[in-house]
């Protein structure tokens, strides 16, 4: 069958990741098409006009953007090792999770990185919070899925490699083992899984990288006027 | 056994709205329960611990939170009447995206009378782009789900009721910007699923009003 998938995806974004996850425990095949964010080509711009960004999948020459939205094209296109519950509430369920899990855990999080001094600090609270209620939800279950890997999974999944390395840049501990127990060993659960660990960017490169955004964040506050 | 449908909810709210537009397009029966969210009610905080936030609707006991995600389920589960999403993924693929995009205009509208100077210009420029972009995406369709009210339909035309107020204190006219959205939110208001569910725009501005005084914004 011509089955055209393509996923238009940067070395280390987060979201685009997602889709390679998706992808991957689906087993379905696809090419990888990187982009230089800095650079963005015109195909790029093309097929995701609104917002132009990562990750963009292309099916059969036509494009679906952002994550969650191509997260539940993905599970109802190719129905194998489904991602969503079956049933309407525990679908509710997990596009609740998701959605908190960026709106709320991903913000927080990258706040508790990025800023520093009293942001950090209130960042740093308000993180907790919301580890708190994913700590929650954890009880009784080896991963959000359930038994394997799930929608909400796949979107948390940044957890389990970024977080280790934000803690190392910064010297902080932000996902503490004896305050976060479950969520902590769903984080190694999740990285040790083969799918996810063959499928993560390497971690000297990410550390470079994040390091220079930090870099860059401190020396821009520093030489604004406040 | 009959369902139990409850919705915790603000009138002004144009994300409970959403909520009771799909309601009404399912015929469901529910029990509407008008929120203070000044003084938020033990039930609230327990059905929605997390945000602390309405709409909610509770179903046979089970809360479900954030407007888009009820909007879906009640699709998921009365989905033998009145379909919002359609059945190719493609299109639903499509109608997530620009009904996850109209969520912009909750904050950006919010900055059109909350805000002053260049931070309301700026919020002003954006919730326009919006605007645009999304007429672009109507089209020459009757309704943004093609011959029939879909999913981003419901999405968006809650916000309708909202723009007198948003043009009252951001200077600026929907209808010379956009027409064709303003065409398509009057043929949806011909529909008494919306008409029954959205407020009287002379009545939001009034809220709004309230809403500035309360804030302390002159």
């Amino acid at each position: 069958m011509g089955e055209e998938v393509k996923l238009f995806r940067s070395w280390s974004s987060p979201f685009a990741l997602r889709i390679v996850w998706a992808l991957e425990i689906k087993g379905i095949e696809y090419e990888a098409v990187f982009e230089d964010l800095s650079n963005k080509s015109p195909l790029l711009l093309q097929y995701n006009p609104v917002h132009k960004k990562v990750p963009i999948l292309v099916h059969n020459g036509r494009p679906i953007a952002e994550s969650f939205v191509i997260l539940e094209y993905i599970d109802e296109t190719w129905k194998q090792v489904p991602l969503l519950p079956e049933d309407p509430y525990e679908r509710a369920m997990a596009r609740f999770w998701a959605k908190f899990c960026d709106d709320k855990v991903l913000t927080s999080i990258w706040s508790a990185f990025i800023k520093q001094g009293k942001e950090q600090e209130e960042a740093l609270v308000a993180a907790a919070e919301n580890l708190k209620f994913l700590e929650k939800e954890m009880k009784g279950k080896k991963f959000f899925g359930g038994e394997r890997i799930g929608y909400v999974d796949i979107v948390l999944g940044w957890l389990a490699n970024l977080v280790s390395i934000f803690e190392e840049i910064v010297g902080l501990k932000i996902v503490d083992e004896r305050k976060f127990p479950l969520l902590y060993s769903w984080m190694q659960d999740f990285a040790e899984a083969p799918i996810i660990r063959d499928n993560c960017p390497p971690r000297d490169k990410m550390i470079v990288k994040f390091k220079a955004l930090l870099d860059a964040a401190i020396a821009s506050s520093s030489s604004s006027s406040k | 056994m009959a369902d139990e449908i409850i919705l915790l909810d603000l009138w002004a709210s144009m994300l409970g709205m959403r909520v009771r537009v799909a309601l009404a397009e399912k015929g469901l029966k529910y029990e509407y329960r008008e929120q203070d969210l000044r003084n938020k009610s033990p039930l609230l905080l327990e059905m929605n611990p997390v945000h602390k936030k309405i709409p909610v609707l509770i179903h046979n006991g089970k809360p479900i939170c954030e407007s888009l995600i009820i909007v879906q389920y009640i699709d998921e589960v009365w989905y033998n009447k009145s379909p919002l999403l359609p059945s190719d993924p493609y299109q639903r693929a499509q109608a997530r995206f620009w009904a996850d995009y109209t969520d912009k205009l909750y904050e950006l509208g919010k900055q059109l009378w909350l805000a002053k100077g260049e931070e309301q210009e700026t919020a002003k420029k954006g919730f326009m782009e919006c605007l645009k972009l999304l007429e672009g995406e109507l089209g020459d369709k009757p309704y943004f789900g093609g011959e029939n009210f879909g999913f981003l339909d419901v999405a968006l035309v809650s916000f309708s009721c909202w723009f007198f107020a948003y043009e009252s204190f951001g200077n600026f006219s929907v209808e010379a910007e956009c027409p064709k959205l303003v065409a398509w939110s009057k043929r949806c208001m011909e529909k008494e699923s919306v008409s029954s569910s959205l407020e009287d725009p002379l009545k939001i501005h009034g809220f709004v009003i309230m809403m500035r005084k309360e804030l302390g914004v002159e």
